[in-house]
């Protein structure tokens, strides 16, 4: 086991440095002023400020097992000066980014399954659509409270939830069957050639309908979701449900992004710096996989998002502008 | 539908491979486009629509009013502004949105071969969300 070493965190540590000081700067050039903050900043800081914090976010995702844009939307929302239009944007691409790259890996690698992808791609997409139309419809304090309370209950869902590395499925369900979702995968880890299958892909469909509505509303990605669903619900091993939940982000993102470029809501000034900071910061997430400690680096995410959901809610309630 | 594993294994490790290839070649090209055009809008190339030194005073409103304030079109209408850098990035950014379309329109004569007209059908509706989606007909941004 490859032990935590200083020297191996140096890397992480001078991010960090850099990045408080980084939100040091506002202050200290607003000491004694009223003016709104951001508003006498050059044009480049704020920028600057997010492709920091979207590489420090794409560092700890990885480790966390949890999606950047999770992360990113409740942070950004919460504590840079965009409008959360544009900040949905922008987290819908840094999903459809990372699903994206990770995609054609996972297809090679058989961890991602097109035939599990496929059907519950087809609701989400749809319903997807449903929920950016409606998120770009509400009032931003209506959608910021109930950010505040997905991301306050997805800190739940990360704590309570557990997982099943290979469910015991006795049998599949006719829809399965009939449509032959099932499948083979290699286990890296042991070697062992897994054969799968699934069961309850009904309440499945259902619940990616669901899924869908809150990836398209609140551009957070759904693979928090995602996962528990196809692992726990329907029983496909946990590496394949991984692996799928890329797959199928990266169709519904897709869709749901489609409307917010559609209608105006994606700021290339807050999109790119956010993808290209998230895309480089979860390559050396992926490398210091082996060198951080998992567990901790995901009770530092629980704590975050515990913060940033809370924020988001105070903030949507007019208590905490 | 298949009956032997073996088979099943070898047939959706074709399909695999087929999605995998076309969605890696879209998104390694919309990426390229991503990283050229914002150098192109950093460096001054190509002038934004909206001025950089703006941007502090309208990202904070919300997109129907930075929309009016900055006369931005809806819908395609960037197309027209994408010599404009800041629109310009819009290009590497619908790339990417639509990157997934070449490899689902790519499995339906896989599945067609093989008879399996559940899954070329499902690959067709799911392209046709996200063409509908993409058209902006379902905006009001058309």
């Amino acid at each position: 086991m490859p032990r935590l070493t200083p020297a191996s965190l140096m890397p992480v540590l001078k991010a960090c440095v850099a990045w408080g000081w980084l939100f040091m700067l506002p202050d200290l050039a607003f000491a004694g002023d009223s003016a709104v903050p951001g508003s006498a900043m050059p044009w480049w800081f704020w920028p600057l400020a997010l492709f920091v914090t979207c590489f420090l976010i794409g560092i700890v995702a990885v480790p966390a097992g949890i999606g950047g844009g999770t992360l990113f939307v409740p942070i950004i929302g919460g504590f840079f000066p965009f409008h959360l239009d544009f900040v949905r944007g922008a987290g819908l691409l840094v999903a459809l980014a990372s699903a994206l790259a990770a995609g054609p890996f996972l297809l090679r690698g058989g961890l991602a399954s097109l035939r599990l992808a496929l059907p519950l791609a087809l609701l989400a997409c749809m319903s997807s659509i449903a929920g950016a139309l409606l998120g770009l419809a509400l009032p931003a304090a209506a959608i910021q409270t109930a950010l505040g309370v997905i991301v306050l209950g997805i800190v739940v869902l990360m704590l309570v939830s557990k997982k099943s590395e290979f469910p015991h499925v006795p049998q599949p369900d006719r829809l399965s069957s009939a449509l032959g979702i099932h499948g083979v995968f290699i286990d890296g880890a042991s070697g062992r050639s897994i054969d799968w299958q699934v069961h309850r892909t009904p309440m499945g469909l259902v619940l990616f309908l669901a899924i869908g509505v809150m990836a398209g509303m609140f551009g957070i990605g759904a693979g928090w979701a995602n996962v528990p669903a196809l692992n726990l619900l329907m029983g496909a091993p946990l590496k394949v449900s991984a692996g799928t939940s890329g797959l199928v982000l990266s169709l519904v993102d897709s869709s749901a992004a489609w409307v917010y470029l559609n209608r105006g809501a994606v700021l290339p000034m807050i999109a790119v710096p956010s993808v290209v900071g998230m895309m480089l910061g979860a390559r050396l997430g992926a490398r210091l996989l082996h060198v951080l400690k998992a567990s901790i680096i995901r009770r530092m995410v629980i704590a975050l998002l515990l913060f940033a959901g809370i924020r988001a809610l105070l903030k949507g309630l007019g208590i905490w502008a | 539908m298949n009956t032997l594993p073996s088979t099943n294994a070898l047939q959706q490790q074709a399909e695999a491979s087929r999605y995998a290839l076309l969605l890696d070649w879209g998104t390694r090209v919309g990426v390229v486009a991503l990283f050229l055009s914002f150098a192109a809008y950093l460096t001054g190339l190509l002038p934004p629509h909206v001025p950089l030194e703006d941007l502090p005073g309208l990202w904070n409103l919300p997109v129907g009013e930075f929309l009016q304030r900055t006369d931005t079109p809806t819908g395609w209408g960037w197309l027209a502004l994408a010599h404009k850098g800041d629109m310009a990035n819009l290009i590497g950014i619908a790339l990417l949105a639509g990157c997934s379309l070449a490899p689902l329109l790519g499995l339906i004569p896989l599945y067609l071969k093989r008879r399996d007209h559940a899954y070329a059908t499902i690959c067709c509706l799911v392209a046709a969300v996200v063409l509908l989606a993409a058209s902006g007909v379902l905006t009001g941004g058309h």
